[in-house]
């Protein structure tokens, strides 16, 4: 077993040597551009961008011409968003996501606040999910556009898509789900959610990074986009750029990997999830998962270890790649706002540790890496006066600063 | 985040782990910080009642590995000094010490506070102690 071990897989994943050995021509002699029309380079550019088309198109069940390359899934839910809200604006001016989107999704929103459209963010339950009656009561007749994550990158619950869709093709709405880490991973066809638009990601399906696509449909309806970067008019006006050949060809060869390989995988990472939370509570008590254990992607796990704060977890398991909730792992110094929003608490937000299994985990790395967190937080427990007064039996809700 | 030797230092092998009486007339306790914030230290000293100088410091920190080396150098700094000599630990110096970067200065903060905190709370179990005998 080698250390340390990658155990993140939510924020991003090795590229696949399959996918690398397929991406490689493309620097170097099969370099073309797919917009030059008019010589060989050009032509076979072009095919290798219409075969990954094929192969993203064929991951999610939907037709080639639906999907357009972007620079990432932040870029196709930019795109999304501000180009539905844009396009649809005469029609409405309300959009409704939920709190626990990506940023890349609350950002736009955001950004289109300042712009005079009214945003709806609905709460979720204390397992992670949107209440499909509250989403009923938000929908209106200025509603043009309905964004909710299939899974969440932090605590990896799955949203009822289908159920979101179908409210949104009975209010008129258009439907967006960022689908970063479920596509890939959980089965996901663009006609049984009833999606209009779909963000994905090269990164996360060991793909490359710098690559992403956007779901637009074609038919009933077809989606029209405001385009948000102009200039040479590819991708058929919606995102001029010329296209990351090398990146487009390994998103295409990634999608047909986790087409083909997904039933056993998902089967092969479950268990070992599994496992690994199995294991760790049988070393610890005060253990808590974040969100739906039942709604949630095979391979995530997020889980809050009481009286143990979350920087100090991740520092005492360096041989561990994982990451936390802990406003002290983030930027804003603020505890993630995903699980805040579950109502758990911030004390328990701070002690979150997110795991994320992958296509190369082994057994042998879940039981180290139980083993491992297990006896940090008994060291850091010994240490932690929250433990301690625990122990005596004090309640410690909010306990001031005594100055 | 990388950390500095010194921080990694006492977070492996922090000085001072553990908890005096506290209902002891000698040792004073200071509890500062809240869960949800993600800091709570514990910080308690010994005051050799004969001398006047702290024999004994010990913490519990619920925190980063900032916040726990930090509350671990300062009990190394508070034994053999007076409360006078306490009381002049500043954050700064402790973020000094430590190589604190900017994010992480709160942690330095709430070490000073801690030791004030604690030194507060002797000094009011001294003055009761006093009215009681009187």
């Amino acid at each position: 077993m080698k250390l340390p071990i990658y155990m993140d897989h939510h924020a991003t994943a090795p590229v696949d040597p399959r996918v690398l050995e397929a991406m490689l021509p493309y620097f170097t002699h099969e370099f073309g551009n797919p917009a030059s029309r008019n010589h060989a380079f050009g032509w076979a550019a072009e095919k290798a961008v219409e075969h990954a088309r094929q192969q993203v198109a064929d991951l999610i069940g939907a037709m080639p011409k639906e999907i357009v390359f972007t620079s990432g899934a932040t870029e196709a839910n930019n795109l999304a968003l501000k180009g539905a809200a844009a396009m649809y604006a005469e029609k409405g001016n309300h959009i409704v996501t939920c709190v626990i989107e990506h940023k890349a999704v609350l950002d736009p929103c955001h950004q289109l606040e300042k712009q005079g459209f009214h945003v709806t963010l609905l709460p979720v339950r204390k397992d992670g999910r949107i209440d499909l009656d509250e989403m009923r009561a938000a929908v209106t007749p200025k509603t043009t556009l309905i964004s909710i994550m299939t899974a969440n990158n932090e605590i990896g619950v799955i949203q009822p898509v289908a159920e979101v869709g179908a409210i949104a093709k009975e209010a008129g709405s258009l439907f967006h789900t960022d689908a970063v880490q479920a596509v890939g991973k959980i089965p996901f066809d663009v006609n049984q959610v009833k999606a209009d638009l779909v963000s994905m990601s090269g990164h996360k399906i060991y793909g490359p990074k710098g690559v992403g696509a956007l779901y637009v449909r074609r038919r009933n309806p077809r989606v029209l986009l405001d385009e948000q970067i102009s200039g040479g008019g590819h991708e058929r006006g919606i995102r001029s750029g010329t296209l990351n050949v090398p990146g487009i060809v390994g998103l295409g060869k990634a999608a047909e990997l986790c087409r083909l390989e997904m039933a056993d995988e998902s089967v092969r990472l479950r268990r070992l999830r599994d496992r690994l939370h199995e294991k760790l509570h049988q070393h610890l008590d005060g253990i808590y998962v974040n969100g739906s254990m039942e709604h949630r992607l095979p391979h995530s796990l997020n889980v809050s270890f009481a009286y143990v704060e979350g920087e100090s977890l991740l520092m005492g398991i360096n041989d561990v790649a994982v990451s936390s909730g802990s406003a002290c792992t983030s930027a804003s110094l603020e505890p993630s706002y995903v699980l805040k929003a579950l109502g758990a608490g911030d004390d328990l937000a701070h002690s979150s540790i997110r795991f994320g299994l992958g296509r190369w985990t082994t057994e042998e790395e879940v039981d180290y890496v139980a083993e491992k967190v297990a006896a940090v937080v008994r060291r850091l427990r010994e240490m932690s006066p929250l433990y301690e007064l625990m122990k005596e039996g004090v309640e410690l809700g909010s306990h001031r600063d005594a100055r | 985040m990388t950390y500095s030797p010194k921080v990694i230092d006492h977070f492996q092998n922090p000085r001072n782990v553990g908890s005096l009486p506290k209902d002891d007339p000698h040792v004073g306790t200071g509890l500062v910080g809240a869960p949800e914030c993600g800091d709570v230290m514990k910080l308690q000293i010994r005051i050799n009642p004969d001398t006047g100088i702290i024999d004994e410091a010990k913490f519990k920190t619920f925190g980063c590995g900032s916040a726990i080396a930090s509350s671990s150098l300062v009990t190394e700094w508070l034994k053999g000094r007076t409360l006078d000599q306490a009381l002049a630990i500043t954050n700064g110096e402790i973020a000094n010490e430590l190589q604190l970067p900017p994010v992480k200065i709160h942690c330095s903060v709430l070490a000073e506070d801690a030791v004030k905190a604690a030194i507060a709370d002797y000094q009011r179990k001294r003055e009761a102690g006093m009215a009681a005998v009187r």
